[in-house]
């Protein structure tokens, strides 16, 4: 069983479990399942001065701080007793692009070669740190949701806002990693 | 003259809170019932099993990424699909049946209203996304994987959330 669990589950296991979290914190509250809105939570708790976007009642939402806290202790306990040490499998035409950019090493979830605290203080590393992660918490709340809010969440409830959104998302992640990203890995 | 005073302040703290939220579908606070907070422990415990679901599906894995935007892999494009099949026949059972939550409140949905923030901001973080190779909850679920640098992303999209805020107003929406 074990064993079993240690493997990289496949699509179709892991799609339908996480769609179960949609009824799941439906029936434990009536909570929306949705992550990005945390952050806003986090800047209401601590730097709201006075805009109104933060000053409203972030006390109520604790169940959203209380979930990305379990995401994160989910992931340590995952790393630490439920993986096999085997690198992804990815599609070998990957491996020959990511290979001209002097990354190799595939143990970990992030390249680590490009994700580390030296790399943050390069160019590169701070574009796809920094920059990246700015570009992530201020497009996400400007689309009112990321992908499990508007994706899953918005999806599930038939929402044509949240297709919109969607399309987009992909639309922005296709034009930087095929069209942008390449330049940022040459430096 | 006190209590009146008191339930003006109050009814235009709501009023406000209402407003402020209500420009964002994702923050409404569905439940009226008032628990103490270790009824938020059962969150955590969701949380964590989704996270391990995010790392034994690789869907947090910048590579699994990198693939999925270059059409180079099924695998994330199935994980998303069948979580959203799945989140759907579970809409419909809880709206065909009348399904309660655990408290025996109804469930209830909210529609979503269409912005041009859907389109600009949809594209931003689609952006970010090819870039970090993280969306919020991977970014949390990395840093639970050992990839410390990662902590400095999520300051980021704090900031970045936090940026919007402040210029939320002048953004066409």
């Amino acid at each position: 069983m074990i064993e079993f669990l240690k493997q990289p589950w496949p699509w179709y296991v892991a799609g339908p479990l996480i769609g179960l979290m949609v009824p799941a914190l439906l029936i434990l509250g009536n909570k929306t399942f949705g992550v990005s809105s945390s952050l806003r939570h986090i800047c209401a708790a601590c730097v709201p001065f006075d805009i109104s976007y933060f000053n409203y009642q972030w006390k109520k939402e604790t169940w959203n701080l209380f979930f990305v806290g379990g995401i994160l202790a989910g992931a340590f306990l995952a790393t630490t007793f439920l993986l096999n040490g085997q690198p992804v499998n990815i599609n070998p035409n990957l491996v020959t692009e990511l290979g001209k950019y002097g990354i190799t090493d595939y143990h970990s979830q992030v390249p680590m070669q490009l994700f580390n605290w030296q790399q943050l203080f390069t160019i590169k590393g701070f574009i796809l740190i920094v920059a990246g992660g700015f570009l992530v918490g201020f497009g996400t709340r400007y689309a009112g949701g990321c992908t499990s809010g508007h994706s899953i969440m918005g999806l599930s409830n038939l929402q044509m806002p949240s297709l919109i959104a969607t399309i987009c998302f992909m639309a922005g992640g296709f034009i930087m990693a095929n069209l942008i990203l390449p330049f940022i890995l040459k430096m | 003259m006190m209590n009146t005073g008191e339930a003006i302040i109050r009814d235009i703290n709501t009023n406000t809170d209402f407003e402020v939220r209500s420009l964002d579908e994702m923050s409404f606070n569905e439940s009226t019932l008032q628990h103490p907070w270790w009824y938020n422990l059962k969150y955590l415990v969701a949380g964590i099993l989704f996270g391990i679901i995010l790392v034994k599906s690789e869907v947090i894995s910048w590579f699994r990424i990198q693939e999925m935007f270059r059409l180079e892999s099924f695998h994330m494009y199935g994980v998303i699909g069948s979580a959203v099949v799945t989140g759907m026949i579970s809409i419909f059972l809880i709206k065909r049946f009348n399904i309660k939550t655990a408290y025996g409140e109804k469930i209830k949905f909210y529609p979503k209203k269409f912005h041009k923030g859907q389109i600009y901001g949809g594209l931003i973080f689609g952006f970010g996304w090819a870039l970090t190779g993280a969306c919020p909850g991977p970014l949390f679920a990395l840093i639970g994987t050992g990839a410390l640098v990662i902590i400095i992303a999520l300051l980021s999209a704090i900031a970045g959330t936090w940026v919007y805020g402040l210029l939320k107003d002048k953004l066409p929406h």
